[in-house]
């Protein structure tokens, strides 16, 4: 049983609320493997996914994983200009939470947003990605998928490497890795670095090398064109060159290591093109695994009042 | 009228007098007088407190504050005389606006209300505001408070024009092209919160800046609401050096750090923003050793609409007037920082001085601005009580010291409790 109302971030979830939604999200991938997508878990509820940002894989991923547990749901596209014009965030949450909905799946390009939700609304906010805040469901999803192969996160190595500066996935795994006993290591050119980040436990590295050497798991991180223009980095030829993550880097890493990314990828900038289709890489599987994680969250948090 | 048995700060320090008050002005301070007055047995008389930097909102955004309710929330706080930024709508950049200002606050007849003109027409960094007109209509001092003049000519400009009129430049230090839609402090609760933060370099550039011109030229600057440690060695070193600097700090920034913004808690968002403790205790250094010369409010009083949104989408502010002699008084001289006639010079003698305002100082022949605490009460934040439109603190729940018992302005009682 989850102890919050919400799950608006990994910061905020216990060792042991992670280790129950991955042991549920494993569950239900046995059962997605076997093709099995009618599942009586979420009958009776609505799912309403409110989306601020453009999004593909993330928003059909809920919507996927509650339509196989039987909810209804109701997706809404509100353009990101609304959020400066429209009805105030707080309005939409009270017109949701009047229309009875159970759960509302936010995704926001503000830090905060969905607490700002959450404090409103009786539903349960899930957080789909705020600004550069936490994007919860990823990591629960690359945690299982390292879980799934692995064995167990504890005592894992991850390098994570990338525009880490804006990456929201990047500290909700951070924190989620670090919870279930994980070693995470991070690489980027300063100026896609944050301040502080090892404060909060990272291990930052000032090489690929260093970053890689040994790892369990080396993950790369979408590097988007407008970073560049605003002057984080030269092009992406140098991104990739100086810091992008080929096969001569991950032969320092521990041999079979997985790799991963929470896509989309930008082939030949992040990560190699032999690299994103090789035997090691769970990219495709990290997507089966986000539809069994949001089955396991949207389940959990409504599992009280079934 | 006669204030009898109250403590009063008076020539640096704090004795038992009486004080009577004759046609708004003070007759005599001795220490026992025979005829009727208010009894303030246990009761401290401060010099009428000063806020040389507050927002009235009024013309234009009336929803968040006015003349009115911006000037009883002064005298709830103390202040006998406040003086408005030019930030209205239309921008206080010409002598009709500033007329209207010092009209309406004579109506309202509470404190004294100064306004404070824009450096350049409509705070659009190119053409200089009409500064003569508006000196002569009252203003007392320019500012493009909320930002900077980006151009550092028309800043050299403004201050040398302004000189002519006895004008100083008041200024809000902020590189846009480095803050660079930041909201809070870069640092680990940025990175924790993935709010986007602004380095101090992006104050700390333009404090130099403003220095070094007043150095070139040989004019005197104030720079508003310091809250970088680097800001305050730049000004200290400045003045070392003999620069005709003087600047100020708020409440917040020697109170809080910037761990509040964890809670994603819209009222922490403030401009500049709430900083690290090594920055926290910079200032509580530089008020002691008299590098900040003043503590403003930089009251921004927001409506509630402006600040139940988003964190990035909300008004930088916070409402200040009602709390700032208290959060003052608790952290700095109850906290062993500044003894009491040291902070009543932080907050009345030194702003008066830095702007050429009368007042300042509890003496014979003065106005008789007077502000009477009671220091031992121990009261509660609670925005709900604001007189303020502004209801946007950081500090409720807050415990704190020293309650404002009587605002007298020219020997009239314009508050007490």
């Amino acid at each position: 049983m989850l102890k919050h109302k919400d799950v608006l971030g990994l910061y905020e979830l216990d060792a042991e609320e992670i280790d129950e939604i991955l042991t549920v999200g494993m569950s239900m991938k046995k059962l997605l493997r076997q093709n099995i997508k009618k599942l009586p878990h979420l009958q009776g509820k609505s799912v309403t996914t409110l989306f601020y940002e453009n999004s593909t894989r993330t928003r059909c991923s809920f919507e996927l994983a509650a339509k196989y547990m039987g909810a209804h749901v109701v997706n809404i596209a509100a353009s990101s200009s609304s959020v400066q014009k429209g009805e105030t965030l707080v309005d939409t949450g009270k017109t949701l939470d009047a229309m009875k909905n159970d759960v509302i799946v936010i995704r926001h390009p503000m830090g905060g947003a969905p607490m700002l939700l959450a404090r409103t609304v009786k539903a349960h906010v899930v957080n789909a990605g705020d600004g550069m805040n936490e994007h919860p469901s990823q990591a629960l999803l690359d945690m299982l998928t390292m879980r799934e192969n692995l064995g167990s996160l504890k005592g894992l190595t991850v390098a994570i490497l990338g525009d880490i500066r804006h990456s929201r996935v990047a500290k909700s795994n951070l924190f989620g890795l670090r919870k279930m006993g994980a070693t995470v290591r991070m690489f980027a050119p300063r100026t896609l670095m944050p301040t502080d980040i090892d404060k909060m436990g990272a291990v930052v590295c000032r090489s690929r090398e260093e970053a890689v050497e040994g790892a369990d798991v080396v993950m790369g991180l979408r590097i988007q064109l407008e970073r560049q223009h605003a002057g984080n980095f030269p092009s992406l030829g140098e991104y990739a060159k100086f810091y992008g993550v080929n096969e001569e880097v991950m032969k320092y890493a521990k041999p079979g290591a997985l790799v991963m990314h929470p896509g989309p990828v930008n082939r030949g900038v992040e990560l190699t093109s032999g690299l994103i289709d090789g035997d090691t890489s769970r990219i495709e599987e990290q997507v089966l695994s986000g539809i069994a994680v949001r089955m396991a969250i949207l389940f959990l948090l409504t599992k009280e009042e079934i | 009228m006669i204030i009898k048995n109250a403590e009063v700060v008076v020539g640096g320090g704090v004795k038992k007098a009486d004080i009577r008050i004759e046609e708004g002005k003070i007759a005599e301070i001795a220490p026992s007088m025979e005829g009727d007055g208010v009894d303030c047995t246990g009761l401290t008389v401060l010099p009428g407190l000063i806020d040389m930097h507050v927002h009235l909102r009024d013309p234009g955004f009336e929803k968040k504050e006015d003349i009115l309710s911006g000037s009883r929330a002064a005298v709830k706080g103390g202040f006998t005389q406040i003086c408005c930024m030019p930030n209205t709508k239309p921008v206080t950049d010409n002598k009709v606006v500033v007329s209207y200002i010092k009209n309406r606050a004579r109506e309202v007849n509470l404190c004294k209300v100064h306004p404070i003109g824009a450096i350049t027409e409509g705070q659009q960094g190119n053409n200089l505001a009409a500064i003569g007109g508006m000196k002569a209509a009252g203003a007392v001092a320019i500012s493009e408070d909320g930002k900077s003049v980006p151009s550092t000519k028309i800043m050299a400009n403004a201050m040398q024009y302004a000189a002519d009129f006895g004008l100083k430049c008041l200024c809000h230090c902020e590189d846009s092209s480095l803050v660079d839609g930041g909201v809070v402090h870069e640092g680990y609760y940025s990175t924790l919160t993935g709010l986007k933060g602004s380095i101090r370099a992006a104050e700390d550039i333009i404090i130099a800046r403003e220095i070094l011109l007043a150095e070139s030229l040989s004019l005197p600057v104030h720079i508003c609401h310091v809250s970088t440690y680097s800001g305050v060695q730049l000004i200290r070193e400045a003045k070392a050096r003999g620069v005709q600097v003087t600047a100020e700090t708020c409440p917040h920034y020697f109170t809080l750090t910037d761990e509040v913004i964890a809670s994603f808690d819209t009222n922490t968002k403030v401009n500049p923003p709430i900083r690290e403790e090594r920055d926290r205790l910079a200032i509580i250094e530089g008020l002691k050793d008299g590098t900040l010369d003043c503590i403003v409010t930089d009251h921004a009083p927001h409506h509630e609409d402006d600040k139940n949104v988003e964190y990035a989408l909300a008004a930088f502010g916070i409402s200040g007037l009602e709390t700032s002699f208290a959060l003052s008084y608790t952290q700095l001289v109850r906290g062993g920082v500044l003894t009491l006639p040291e902070l009543a010079a932080k907050m009345s003698a030194n702003p008066a001085q830095i702007l050429g305002l009368e007042g300042g100082a509890v003496a014979v022949g003065a106005s008789a601005d007077l502000t009477i605490v009671d220091l031992n009460e121990k009261w509660t934040v609670d925005p709900a009580q604001f007189v303020s439109k502004g209801k946007n603190t950081p500090f409720a729940g807050r415990e704190v010291y020293g309650k404002v018992r009587y605002t007298i302005v020219d020997g009239d009682i314009k508050y007490n409790s």
